[in-house]
């Protein structure tokens, strides 16, 4: 599914390296974590699998199913079947929800050659979703994440995942900023998803949301490299030593 | 001296004695002041305060100027609409292809018929509203309006309108000047909506006063064809009583210099009044909106709202003044004006300009310019949406704060629409 290799970033405004070297394949189907220190490259590496301007990709490759993801433009990247849940989601004023998640769903479609949805059956799909993630219709009418709690803005990004259902979703510290009730309810939206046809790669700075969402894989990352990769047992290690101790046997 | 010689010399190249509109004694005397105001002051120059940023050589030329007449195939906005038309073509009524000089609590008259009558009540109104506008601004193309324009439109609503009047252009003649200046008063408790759409001219010179009595309704839409080439300079004189309501919205797409004026006054307790709009350009575009609003009443609200998106070198400016007097206790002014640049070649000019003289007010206004948020942008395009459409729909929400001023929703959606079509015509 998604293979990168030997993947080196440095940002394109100074000449300072991010990314030093990523290693990392994802097979269909499988849940993989990334933790890691503050700094040590972990969203930037989720911002170059999407396409964010402001990166160079100095070495290596990134690819989905076979498909040179580094060459695409972001839109083509999500129509290959690419998501990312962003940590910050972005308020946008002026544009609906509503009509900001049609537009996408039949972009996405359109790109993949299938049948755009009515819409009467994107609302159909879209309740049904919503409601599952308890997103009240009042939520979708308004404009995207404006006024949103930090709360909504996250299962708002959980319900356009499961709106464009996605082939690989990266997920960049979703946790961050939900309490404990809205990290249940998101984790649920991620593993109603979770039926073996699609991958996931979850980045995290605790253990606690892997509570949720079991991983296959945990890969330790510091300063811009994976530097240890094991089970899930590797993130009960670092919840309980810090990453000190990972850090220092590396090094 | 020079300067103020020159313009002089302008206004004289713009009237023929022979050719001035003849009508009663009171409409002799309002052109006859209309005509003392542009002989004494002269048609404007770039040299003018309120002109520095938009030249009106253009506006002010003594040679009528030539522009393509665009050949449209849609259907022309508000077609969806129930309307009461009024058509002109190429800057003259044609009564053939109109709807009828009356209306339910409506009473239609052409500015010919109006000003030919002794005793009329558009007296109080033609010329009237004009002249007081003059000071402290000078608007001289309005006053080359009051004093020979011959077509125009004089309306009296006495109760509440039964549908919208439609004022429709339509161009056929390559090389034309067209001055209209209509006149309407809405009587106590009257309601009126009033559209505009189509082009008038190559060059248009069109003046609104526009008086509403204590408790009367104005909603007005205005769009104004999109040629390129044609140049146009627009005035609205308002004056509002008690309790009214005063909505007006311009739509500007394209054409290569238009300069909106709208003068308003609060007269009367507790009115509203909002001016806004929507203005997008690419390429050779000039586009000029200046106000100047005051509150001379108590507890009156004001609302201006300007947006506009600009690229390929795209020029839009924005002059707004609220002017608070001494006894306008409780005034709610508000004012914002945004210019959205989608390259470094387009610009964005503003003067927002606050004078008060009243104690209890609250007046805000802000001003500013800027690019397509790339942050909103990548989020959209990161869930598929192509950057082109992405881009539109963050021009199109930049843009909705004026439209959302729009009091009716079918005609805010007809005016969301055709500017969507514009973005799609116009992507990079």
């Amino acid at each position: 599914m998604l293979k990168i290799k030997d993947l080196n970033v440095k940002l394109e405004e100074e000449d300072k390296q991010i990314l030093k070297g990523v290693d990392l394949e994802i097979n269909l189907g499988e849940v993989h974590a990334i933790m890691g220190p503050n700094g040590s490259g972990k969203s930037t590496l989720s911002y170059v699998l999407s396409g964010k301007d402001g990166y160079v990709v100095t070495g290596g490759s990134a690819s989905l199913d076979d498909a040179d993801l580094l060459d695409m433009e972001p839109e083509d990247r999500a129509a290959a079947g690419l998501f990312l849940a962003f940590q910050y989601p972005v308020e946008i004023p002026g544009v609906g929800n509503m009509t900001f998640l049609r537009t996408a769903v039949n972009a996405q479609r359109k790109s993949r050659g299938e049948e755009e949805l009515t819409a009467a059956e994107f609302l159909k799909l879209i309740r049904e979703k919503a409601k599952a993630l308890k997103i009240d219709a009042e939520m979708l009418k308004r404009p995207v994440n404006v006024g949103f709690s930090g709360g909504e803005k996250k299962r708002n990004e959980i319900l356009q995942m499961a709106m464009l259902e996605p082939k690989m979703c990266v997920m960049d510290e979703t946790d961050s900023g939900l309490d404990v009730d809205a990290m249940k309810l998101v984790a649920e939206g991620v593993n109603t998803l979770r039926d073996g046809t699609r991958s996931f790669l979850v980045i995290t700075h605790y253990q606690r949301l892997l509570d949720h969402i079991k991983p296959d894989v945990v890969h330790i990352m510091a300063d811009g490299k994976i530097i240890k990769t094991g089970g899930p047992e590797l993130a009960l290690e670092v919840e309980n030593n810090g990453y000190a101790d990972l850090l220092a046997e590396v090094a | 001296m020079a300067v103020l010689a020159a313009k002089i010399e302008a206004a004289q190249a713009r009237v023929s004695e022979a050719d001035l509109p003849k009508g009663a004694a009171w409409a002799g005397q309002a052109r006859a002041r209309a005509l003392g105001t542009l002989r004494a002051g002269g048609l404007p120059h770039k040299r003018d305060e309120y002109w520095k940023f938009t030249d009106p050589a253009r506006l002010a030329a003594a040679e009528t100027p030539t522009a393509d007449v665009l050949p449209i195939d849609e259907k022309p906005v508000f077609y969806a609409v129930d309307r009461h038309r009024m058509v002109f073509v190429d800057g003259v009524l044609d009564t053939d292809i109109s709807h009828p000089l009356k209306m339910d609590n409506v009473e239609i008259e052409t500015l010919q018929q109006a000003t030919g009558k002794d005793i009329h009540w558009a007296r109080d109104l033609f010329g009237v509203l004009e002249n007081n506008g003059q000071s402290p601004v000078q608007r001289p193309l309005a006053a080359l309006n009051t004093a020979t324009a011959k077509e125009g439109l004089v309306i009296r609503v006495t109760g509440k309108a039964q549908k919208p009047i439609c004022l429709s252009n339509i161009r056929q003649e390559a090389r034309t000047d067209a001055v209209i200046h209509h006149v309407i008063r809405l009587e106590e408790g009257a309601e009126l909506t009033l559209l505009e759409n189509g082009p008038s001219a190559a060059r248009l010179n069109l003046v609104l006063e526009i008086e509403l009595a204590d408790g009367a309704v104005f909603n007005h839409v205005r769009t104004q064809g999109r040629d390129h080439q044609r140049v146009a300079a627009n005035h609205m004189f308002v004056r509002l009583g008690r309790e009214s309501r005063f909505k007006s919205f311009t739509l500007t797409a394209n054409g290569t210099l238009t300069r909106s004026e709208a003068v308003i006054e609060m007269t009367g307790d507790d009115a509203h009044a909002t001016i806004s709009g929507a203005s997008v350009g690419d390429g050779d575009f000039h586009h000029d909106d200046t106000v100047f609003l005051t509150h001379n009443a108590v507890n009156c609200e004001s609302r201006q709202v300007f947006k506009k998106v600009l690229r390929n070198g795209a020029t839009g400016v924005f002059q707004g003044k609220i002017l608070v007097k001494a006894d306008a206790q409780k005034t709610d002014g508000y004012q914002i004006s945004q210019g959205l640049l989608l390259d470094d070649d387009s610009q964005f000019l503003a003067k927002p300009e606050l004078e008060i003289y009243a104690d209890d007010v609250i007046c805000s206004h802000g001003s500013t310019c800027g690019a397509v948020d790339e942050t909103a942008l990548f989020y959209l395009t990161s869930r598929g949406v192509p950057k082109a459409v992405a881009q539109d729909m963050l021009v199109l929400a930049f843009l909705s704060e004026a439209i959302d001023e729009i009091e009716d929703s079918e005609l805010a959606e007809d005016i969301r629409h055709r500017l969507e079509e514009w973005m799609q015509r116009h992507r990079t």
